[in-house]
């Protein structure tokens, strides 16, 4: 594999690997906060489907229009998402049903109303998504400028900025120690003043505005429209982030770009020699099957929040 | 020297018990104030309404002299009272400061201090000579350091009132040591402890007056230290207390079960029991004693079912059983108390009359046709609850996690005793239960071996395996290192074989 390939994966590696890094820090505020989400997929397709609509609504009159979308796309993800906090904290349902029920839910609900606004089962097509750029200065760096600073997408560096506000705020704010407690042992939480029902609302609120973020950033940059299979399973995929990345903002950083990297490589498969020979479905099918080997491998082992998945009782021994 | 903690008359109804019945507690500041009574007395009511966790119907509390209202557990804090839960609320994966500041975190800006949380924690921990490493995660420390945590949450928050729930149970004896001494050394510097027990050896040792409940009323209020523990026990029961087992001799007949080099492994993969032989004989009760750890697990295990016998053979009467599944092996005659309770004795989940019937609830007449008799099922836990006077809050309806440890005991002897098994394994029979139930379940472990039963009992208390067996035998890195008969031995004699060394085979016998 020349070098020179390499550098031309970077734009496309971090163009997929942000949604996916976005997405699985919201999958982190809401386990944390005791919350299985896997509902990110559903919510991810809303947050596509609300970034499309207003950007093609609104292209005609302004040319923010794009960032307006992602803005909408994180605001119906926290609308979305709250399905799910109401069904888990006050309803004590299983959370894998909620979070299941959102992800069929969403589907249907993005291609029905793509129906009533455009008239088909997709949006229209928007001329103009979010542009690359290109950071001056930063690109005169040495290899690093060609990699992360020339012809990038800035939704990277918005990945990259939650990934430190993410750690800061989860890991060294009294706030996040109340939070992470709610995931680990919400009794002892509880006992100590601390209102449960709120940080998981929370949580859950985090992982919606994240995940349709994400959603929103996934249309802008790496298609033309919203369809029903615009987001193919990147949910899942951050889900499996997550595992990978132990449930910690820089490991979801890790395991981000290692999907990113594992999908642009099948674009790129067919011009590096070594893997040349092997058939191009194999790489599409690479970041999936990664996906259910991570969790496989790690499903069983309980390196993850205590109590995530669980319904709080306030009376359990 | 007034009183900081005034209870008047409180009154609490739960559905279908009356959990506190007009009960007054007065305890004086800068004292010790043990609060007695049976599982289900009523202390836990009592103290979890003086925490703001429970309202009660009738009643006022002054603390300091002021009438307050505790609403909940927020205001018990602000007032000064903290609790020591006898179930640690601790986060595992935090460091022992992080659980201690949790709520109420000093802040530099937006962010955590945790340097000087550090500080404020190591500070407490010297003062009351707690020896707490604040850097350390609770995953990492003992049990007995946990329960310092637990401590320091509350000084950390400034209680000048300490409640302590059972804080004995899960603690080893040298732990439990300590504690009492940190206890002293709390009141020195001017807390009030309000101490919840049944243990009248630790009231003896650390308290200054001990209120007495029985079945949530108010017995009395006495001084500790001109009151035996005889008299304490006699309030707490409503009658006088045998400390000692009442039995005649033993009558010993044929051997009931035999064990015959039983290799077993444990948990770690290793032997645990090696090449171990035992009888038991019908109308004997069988001690085994030994240092907790030393394969009494393993071999209990191992006969029950729930281990699997690497070699070695155990008979039942002269059937073999060393392959047999549970259920058969139940079937042919074994009754079987568990060493956990929770885990193997009770399924927690479902009610009590559903866990009255988990051996025979396939037989009629508790089925037939695949078709569950509730109505059978229910006259049974009637019938068994009275005559084993299991005490719940919803009778046969009640789930067995909100009974009270005791009760769930006298549960499992009910359903075993009444299977009447020609084998009785009994483990751990007594651990975390009260006087009164002790010396109840003693009786029919007893009444069992009078009627020509064969009963192996393996506790870690040697008091208990003194007054209840008829044979000890010891068992020391899985193997038996010696028999002896219970009326010829001390304590001094087991704990020698105890620790492997004195060796010991009986006249005549076969170890």
């Amino acid at each position: 594999m020349s070098i020179k390939i390499l550098f031309e994966m970077f734009p496309i590696a971090l163009m997929f690997a942000s949604p996916i890094i976005i997405a699985a820090l919201g999958g982190l505020f809401s386990e944390r906060s005791g919350v299985v989400n896997i509902a990110l997929e559903g919510i991810m397709m809303v947050g596509a489907f609300s970034a499309a609509t207003v950007t093609v609504l609104l292209e005609e009159s302004t040319v923010l229009a794009p960032w307006l979308g992602l803005a909408a796309g994180l605001v119906a993800g926290i609308v979305f998402s709250l399905l799910h906090a109401v069904a888990s904290v006050n309803m004590r349902a299983d959370q894998t049903i909620s979070g299941t029920a959102l992800n069929i839910l969403a589907g249907g609900l993005t291609v029905y109303l793509c129906q009533i606004i455009f008239r088909q089962q997709r949006t229209r097509a928007f001329s103009n998504g979010i542009q690359k750029v290109t950071v001056p200065l930063l690109e005169k760096i040495p290899v690093l400028g060609r990699m992360f600073f020339i012809e990038n997408y800035p939704t990277f560096f918005l990945a990259i900025f939650l990934v430190f506000f993410t750690w800061i705020l989860v890991y060294k704010t009294p706030f996040g120690l109340r939070l992470r407690s709610c995931g680990e042992h919400p009794q002892a939480a509880a006992s100590m003043g601390i209102n449960v029902a709120w940080m998981r609302y929370f949580g859950v609120m985090a992982s919606g505005a994240l995940a349709g973020l994400a959603g929103g950033i996934m249309v802008l940059t790496a298609d033309i429209q919203y369809t029903l299979v615009t987001i193919h399973g990147t949910g899942f995929i951050a889900l499996a982030s997550l595992v990978f990345g132990k449930w910690n903002p820089f490991g979801v950083l890790g395991a981000g770009l290692f999907f990113g990297f594992s999908t642009a490589l099948s674009f790129y498969a067919k011009d590096i020699t070594f893997l040349a020979s092997l058939p191009g479905e194999f790489f599409y099918a690479l970041p999936y099957v990664l996906t259910i080997v991570a969790l496989v491998v790690f499903a069983g082992k309980s390196v993850g929040p205590k109590a995530a998945g669980q319904i709080y009782d306030s009376g359990r021994r | 020297m007034g009183y900081i903690i005034e209870m008047l008359n409180i009154t609490k109804d739960f559905p279908g018990i009356r959990a506190n019945d007009n009960v007054t507690l007065q305890v004086e500041e800068r004292s010790i104030h043990a609060l007695l009574g049976e599982n289900g007395a009523g202390k836990s009511t009592l103290m979890s309404i003086l925490f703001g966790l429970y309202k009660a119907e009738q009643g006022s509390i002054r603390i300091r002299g002021k009438e307050v209202s505790i609403e909940d557990p927020n205001v018990a804090t602000s007032l000064g009272i903290g609790m020591v839960h006898q179930h640690f609320k601790l986060v595992q994966n935090f460091t022992v400061t992080e659980n201690i500041v949790l709520g109420s975190e000093p802040r530099k800006g937006i962010l955590l201090d945790t340097r000087s949380a550090e500080k404020k924690v190591e500070s407490i921990s010297k003062l009351y000579g707690l020896a707490v490493d604040p850097r350390a995660k609770i995953e990492d420390i003992s049990v007995g350091m946990q329960q310092r945590v637990e401590i320091l949450k509350m000084l950390y928050r400034d209680a000048e009132i300490l409640i302590f729930d059972e804080p004995t149970a899960v603690l080893t004896p040298q732990e439990i040591h300590e504690l009492m001494q940190i206890m002293r050394r709390l009141v020195e510097e001017g807390k009030t402890i309000v101490l919840i027990t049944h243990k009248l050896k630790e009231i003896k040792a650390v308290a200054d007056r001990c209120t007495v409940l029985r079945r949530g009323r108010c017995v009395g209020t006495v001084p500790v230290a001109s009151t035996t523990e005889e008299q304490m026990a006699e309030m707490m029961v409503g009658r006088e207390v045998n400390f000692h087992v009442e039995k005649g001799a033993a009558a010993p007949k044929d051997v009931l079960l035999r064990i015959r080099d039983l290799d077993v492994k444990n948990s770690k993969g290793l032997l645990g029991v090696k090449k171990l032989s035992l009888e038991v004989r019908a109308g004997e009760i069988l001690g085994l004693c030994g240092i907790d750890g030393n394969g009494q697990t393993e071999l209990i295990q191992a006969i029950t079912g729930l281990a699997k016998a690497e070699s070695g053979h155990i008979f039942l009467r002269e059937k073999e059983i060393t392959n047999l599944p549970i259920r058969e092996r139940l079937d042919l005659g074994l009754g079987h108390i568990p060493e956990d309770r929770h885990r193997h004795g009770l399924v927690l989940d479902f009610n009590l009359d559903e866990n009255l019937v988990l051996h025979n609830y396939m037989q009629r007449p508790f089925a037939s046709w695949g078709v569950l008799n509730k109505k059978a099922i229910k006259d049974n836990a009637a019938r068994l609850i009275e005559e084993f006077d299991v005490r719940s809050g919803q009778g046969a309806a009640t789930p067995a996690r909100s009974m009270s440890g005791g009760n769930q005991q006298k549960a499992i002897v009910a359903r075993e005793i009444d299977r009447s098994p020609d084998v009785f394994i009994v483990a751990q029979p007594t651990r975390g239960l009260d006087v009164g139930a002790i010396e109840y379940i003693h009786k029919r472990i007893v009444a069992e071996r009078d009627k020509g039963k064969a009963i192996l009992l393996a506790s870690l208390e040697l008091d208990e395996i003194m007054d209840v067996s008829d044979r000890i035998a010891v068992i020391h890195e899985g193997e038996i290192v010696g028999i002896v008969q219970a009326a010829q031995t001390d304590e001094n004699e087991l704990g020698l074989m105890m620790s492997g060394s004195l060796r010991k085979t009986p006249k005549g016998g076969q170890a």
